[in-house]
Formats: structure tokens, C-alpha cells, sequence
């Protein structure tokens, strides 16, 4: 699997994107907190978190006895950079063509 | 959607096809950072105590302090802002910048920019330019180019 697919497979999940707008909310949270605002166990909020992860959409650190999530927007703004963008700019550029052959004729 | 309240603490990670000395040099050299930091060059020595400045032209856009520097893993330093005078009357931040290498030629960099307790504003800015800086460090040395995209 690319990044890429991995960063979608976990995108697609309703569980992992309301996660990860939990911690858009409030970052460096323990899975003690984030599992407290969602109605599932903790090992199903567990599984969820490690997918996201493994996508690299969330980083964990230690603070002494703690493990803090972190939501790391990185591959979101890679998928934009190579997908969104570049047909965004063709989008933009069929209408700059439209206008000038608009005014060229007017 | 809620609108994300600024963080004291934030941490960015990406994964680049490069060696972590290929990544080492992106960081710390001015003929690669105007390629991906907003055009700014990168001014330091790197030693310990030495200043950390990213200019463009003339201006100083960003100052601070080298903390630590171990070439090819860690670089940790103070971050003091000037390109917004909201930002340069906050206190100074740090940002850790760890360089992993991982299977299959791949290299981890993680960015932390924290202590950003008193200084709001900062943690604003930097929320949505850090992923910005990454994608295109990425960008550039996988590809010897730059992200050809509009910016922010």
C-alpha cells in the first residue's frame, strides 16, 4: 500500500475523522480523553488510532507517563499538493483561457 | 467545523525518499531552504549558542538561537518571529527538528514547535505554514524541484 492509499483507507472511516477532529479541537491528547467522548471501547478506540498512525495522520509522544496524540496535517496537505491542486490549476487556467478568447472576440 | 484553538505544543512528521544527510543539508542550507521556506536563506553556523536566522533581502523574517545541533539527526532551536508585529512582541518558542532514518531508504523528519504558551499568535501562523514547509521539502527532494503549487 502507498502512503497515499493508507492515507485514505484511514480517511474513510466516520470513527478515525471524528478523532481526528477531536484533536484538530484540543491536540496532545491521551487515549484516556479521547476515548471518554467517543461510545466504544477503549481496544476499538485503539485500533482506530493505530491506523491513523500508520497513516501517519497522528504522532504520539511521551510525556513522562502519558502518550500524547497529536494530529499531524502533513499527509492531508500532501494529498492536497499532489491531487486537489493540480486540478484545481487546470480549472483555473480553462477559465483565464475562456476569458481572453471572450475578450479577444468582444 | 470547530475552529482549532491555538496549540502550545504542535508536532508534524513526514517521510521523505532521501538520506537523512540529503535532509540535513535541505534544513541547513540557504541554496535549499529559499526553494521550500517561503524564499527565505537559512543563517547560521549551527553550534550551540550560535544565532538561527532566516532572511529574505535584507529582512530578517525570523530570529533565534541554536540549542542543540548534532548533524544528522537533531537540530533544536529558539523562534522568535518578526515578520508580523503581533508575532515579534510574543516570547521566543523552540523548534525541534528530528531526522530518523527508517527501512526501504526512507528518512522520518518530525518537526516540534512548542513553548508556544505565551506566545498565540505565533501558534496561529505556524499551524498552517509547517505542513506547507514540509510538502515542499518533501517535494524537493524527491523530485530536485520545487512544489509548483500557489503557496498557502
Amino acid at each position: 500500500m502507498t502512503d497515499d492509499d493508507l492515507v485514505f483507507r484511514a480517511l474513510a472511516d466516520p470513527t478515525r475523522r471524528h478523532l481526528l477532529d477531536r484533536l484538530y479541537e484540543r491536540d496532545g491528547r491521551t487515549l484516556t480523553e479521547l476515548e471518554s467522548e467517543l461510545e466504544m471501547t477503549r481496544f476499538g478506540v485503539m485500533k482506530h488510532l493505530r491506523l491513523l498512525e500508520e497513516a501517519g495522520l497522528v504522532v504520539t509522544r511521551r510525556e513522562g507517563r502519558q502518550k500524547l496524540h497529536y494530529l499531524n496535517p502533513v499527509p492531508i496537505r500532501l494529498i492536497h499538493d499532489r491531487w486537489i491542486d493540480k486540478y484545481r490549476e487546470r480549472q483555473v487556467s480553462a477559465l483565464a483561457d475562456l476569458k481572453s478568447e471572450l475578450e479577444d472576440t468582444a | 467545523m470547530t475552529t482549532m484553538t491555538e496549540q502550545a505544543t504542535q508536532v508534524y512528521a513526514v517521510f521523505i525518499r532521501a538520506t537523512p544527510e540529503q535532509v540535513w543539508d535541505a534544513i541547513t542550507k540557504p541554496e535549499f531552504t529559499t526553494k521550500y521556506f517561503f524564499g527565505t536563506k537559512i543563517d547560521s553556523s549551527f553550534e550551540p549558542g550560535a544565532p538561527y536566522l532566516s532572511v529574505a533581502g535584507s529582512d530578517t523574517l525570523v530570529e533565534g538561537e541554536i540549542l542543540e545541533s548534532e548533524a544528522p539527526r537533531l537540530l533544536k532551536h529558539t523562534w522568535h518571529a518578526l515578520y508580523d508585529p503581533e508575532q515579534a512582541s510574543e516570547s521566543f518558542s523552540r523548534v525541534t527538528w528530528e531526522i530518523e532514518p527508517q527501512d526501504g531508504g526512507v528518512t522520518k523528519l518530525t518537526v516540534t514547535h512548542d513553548q508556544l504558551e505565551a506566545a498565540p499568535k505565533t501558534a496561529e501562523s505556524v499551524a498552517g505554514g509547517w505542513s506547507f514547509v514540509l510538502s515542499g521539502l518533501k517535494t524537493l527532494l524527491e523530485t530536485g524541484e520545487p512544489l509548483s503549487t500557489s503557496g498557502m
